[in-house]
């Protein structure tokens, strides 16, 4: 289920994210007449198309794998969190009709009939999103019912779907969503255009390129600049509703006030200490609870029991932490050239803000990963925070490995043939037309 | 008990199940049927068949495939207690029907976009052909060994062998049987919606015969399910051999078979299409009622597994509201796509 999930959370956050491209290049289409956006938002509708399918079909393995592989989550937790499911069900359903008629519909219906049915794809496709991170937002922060003798009880479908993590979460992986996928296409553009330092500006090549930028870059910057913020929105829920994932993410055995932030380190859960780390006396307080002497609980004050793996939530926080302040980063450089030249527009001659746009091309969804791991290993030992063990939750069938091996490599060979087929329909023919 | 008693929320919920199914059955199945008719592409007019089948599951496939999602989200939703029995039972033949989803739908799709030149076309060619013919099979044997009883008796916790419990309730004859039905059904129903969509005479006719094949082999099928019923499938027996309400759906679905294999020959393709598509339904009700108000036999039924009523009635009035949004943008994308068929 991980690895499903794992390759999923990448499909997803395409499927996301460039239906939104292909719109606003759509648009930008028939605003300007310069045909270069027409042939992008094509370009783009392809690559949502390819995405989506694998999406949709990867969305059905994992609907049925919640029940092949956790039977007993599924009968605790079905009634309360199945509703965001349902509702994503008929989100993911309009988006499935709509990018039909979009994908097919280029000659039949009018300009602003398809240009609202990429609209209604978008939307509906944040939306699908949205609701499953909803569920997902349950699990850390289970609300809308009462345990009685081990038993839900007085189930609110409603109070589950409005729990405590649901709003940071969602906002946190939309935005994610976006930030990745644009600025990683945006990557792509910046390398080939990099390459044509010199050619003319009329050049239909060059100027397919830096139409791509700029669209791509018009939902980046702000995605990845807002992503920070965000991201401490959520941090400080998890500061205040599961402090042992807070300690474990900083590494923080000891229960201090004013506690230090950790960059890097080593945590031992032996020795009960986080070596290798560059500490910012306060930093910790600070992030987690604006206070820089507010009480930080750590490790050591819960039950071994109740531990996350610290080694890896800790590097996976980290990192994530690290690639997203770089895309910030580089973000707000994309920025500054943009107010200064007065226009979203980038030359080949930005040498090295389209050098940094290169590097980090990939640094998304290796956020989105790292961020992934922090929050569910960053769960354990629970499937539902404080209610269900995950070991309780498990398939009773035996012999899981074998499932786990087909999966794994399924999802492997369908990565591979949507990169190569992605590469071969958006970059290598491009400026062909 | 009345009619009446049983319209609980529950019961509207299972009904709302069934309808998926049914509707996923007349269109999704279609687009099965569709890949069987790839794989068993014939004649001077091979790869025209290909590219019709082709065109006309692109733009609609996705679309039809939501159906069985919705079926499972409302399953779990709903019914978690039977979702939870069904997944654990059942794992091997779900994930094996899994898999030919997903190596159909992206096989597919790799199609419409990898390469034009032809072993490239014909390698993905060839996976969607095969997943679309065993994936229906495996469906509809997941549905039979339901039906039979063998699911719901298992409890995985307690010592039983592991064929006993994960292999014996679906591979029995009688579910198999069924899943040879869907199959059989599904590439009917391709084939008459195939001839109506046809670009020309020749490859109507291709599609005519092959509809008038299946609508026999339908018929030879569904009666060795009966046969096997009586013995493995009680339920389902008893629903189509004893009463007068068994009496009228008998003489429904013979009439309606026999009308569809009479309009095909007649090469009304129209008429043939509806009664298809009733022929599908009167079958999809037939084994939903017949099994009613039992959700996984002998042990659970629709009210004894359904969730807490809040969540069900909030489930209901998220039905309705996602209805009356996708049924008037499914109306727009046939309308796009399929007017003038």
């Amino acid at each position: 289920m991980a690895v499903s999930l794992a390759f999923h959370i990448i499909f997803a956050e395409v499927g996301i994210a460039m239906p939104l491209m292909m719109t606003i290049a759509e648009w930008r289409w028939l605003r300007t007449g310069d045909a270069v956006y027409l042939d992008l938002a094509k370009r783009w509708a392809k690559g949502t198309a390819i995405l989506f399918a694998v999406g949709a079909v990867s969305g059905t393995v994992l609907s049925f794998e919640l029940g092949l592989l956790w039977p007993g989550f599924m009968r605790y937790a079905g009634a309360i969190i199945g509703m965001p499911f349902s509702l994503e069900g008929f989100a993911f359903f309009t988006e499935a009709i709509f990018l039909g008629v979009y994908l097919y519909g280029w000659d039949r219906i009018s300009a602003r009939a398809h240009l609202a049915s990429g609209v209604l794809v978008a939307a509906s496709g944040a939306l699908s999103g949205i609701f499953v991170v909803i569920a997902n937002a349950w699990m850390n922060a289970p609300a809308g019912f009462r345990l009685v003798n081990g038993q839900p009880v007085d189930i609110d479908p409603i109070a589950a779907m409005g729990n405590a993590a649901a709003l940071s979460q969602t906002v946190h992986m939309t935005i994610a969503a976006y930030a990745a996928t644009t600025l990683a296409v945006a990557g792509i553009h910046a390398f080939v255009l990099r390459r044509r330092a010199g050619a003319p500006l009329t050049e239909p090549l060059a100027h397919f390129h830096r139409a791509a930028l700029t669209v791509t870059l018009a939902i980046g910057i702000p995605a990845a600049i807002l992503q920070p913020i965000s991201g401490d929105l959520s941090a400080r829920f998890v500061a205040r509703f599961q402090p042992v994932k807070l300690a474990a993410m900083e590494g923080q055995f000891a229960t201090e006030r004013g506690a230090a932030l950790r960059i890097g380190g080593l945590p031992n859960e032996e020795t009960r200490e986080t070596p290798f780390a560059l500490e910012i006396p306060h930093g910790l307080s600070l992030l987690a609870f604006h206070d820089l002497d507010a009480t930080v609980r750590g490790l050591n004050e819960f039950p071994r029991d109740d531990w996350p793996p610290v080694m890896i939530v800790h590097l996976a926080f980290q990192a994530m932490v690290g690639f997203g302040s770089a895309m910030a980063l580089v973000a707000a450089w994309a920025a500054v050239v943009a107010l200064r030249r007065r226009a979203l527009r980038y030359e080949s001659t930005d040498r090295w803000l389209l050098l940094a746009l290169i590097v980090i091309a990939p640094f998304g969804f290796l956020a989105t990963e790292a961020g992934w791991i922090a929050t569910e290993v960053g769960r354990q030992p629970w499937i539902v925070f404080g209610v269900l063990r995950t070991r309780d939750a498990v398939t009773p069938m035996p012999g899981l490995l074998i499932p786990f091996v087909l999966v794994s490599a399924l999802y492997c060979a369908l990565g591979a043939v949507v990169v190569w087929l992605l590469w071969r329909q958006i970059v290598k023919t491009s400026g062909a037309s | 008990m009345s009619w009446a008693s049983y319209l609980t929320p529950a019961a509207l919920v299972a009904g709302a199940i069934a309808a998926s199914l049914n509707i996923y059955a007349l269109t999704a199945g279609a687009d099965f049927g569709g890949g069987v008719w790839d794989l068993l592409a014939s004649g001077d007019r091979k790869d025209r068949q290909r590219s019709l089948i082709a065109d006309a599951i692109a733009p609609i496939w996705e679309a039809n495939h939501v159906w069985l999602i919705l079926v499972v989200v409302l399953l779990f939703t709903a019914f978690p207690p039977a979702f939870a029995q069904l997944m654990t039972v059942l794992h091997i033949p779900l994930s094996l029907m899994l898999l030919g989803i997903v190596l159909r739908g992206s096989a597919f799709t790799f199609r419409s976009y990898d390469s034009r030149r032809d072993s490239v076309q014909r390698r993905w060619g060839r996976i969607f052909a095969i997943t679309s013919t065993v994936t229906p099979l495996l469906l509809g044997t997941i549905l039979g060994s339901v039906a039979t009883g063998a699911v719901g008796e298992q409890n995985p916790t307690t010592g039983s062998s592991f064929a006993s419990v994960y292999v014996a309730p679906w591979l029995s004859p009688f579910p198999v049987a069924v899943g040879v039905l869907a199959l059989v059904l599904f590439a009917f129903l391709a084939a008459v919606y195939l001839t109506v969509e046809a670009t020309d005479d020749a490859l109507r006719e291709d599609f005519r015969a092959r509809a008038l094949w299946s609508a026999v082999a339908a018929a030879v099928v569904a009666v060795i399910v009966l046969v096997l019923a009586r013995s493995e499938a009680p339920l389902v027996w008893r629903a189509l051999m004893v009463g007068n309400a068994a009496m009228v759906l008998r003489i429904a679905a013979t009439v309606v078979a026999l009308g569809a294999m009479f309009a095909l020959w007649r090469r009304s393709y129209r008429a043939a299409r509806i009664a298809a598509g009733v022929e599908v339904s009167l079958i999809t009700w037939g084994w939903a009622l017949g099994q009613f108000p039992y959700l996984v036999p002998p042990d659970m039924t629709v009210q004894s597994a359904a969730a807490p009523a809040s969540t069900l009635e909030l489930l209901l009035i998220a039905l309705v509201v996602g209805l009356a949004v996708l049924v008037p943008s499914l109306r727009y994308l046939f309308k796009v796509f399929k007017a003038g068929y």
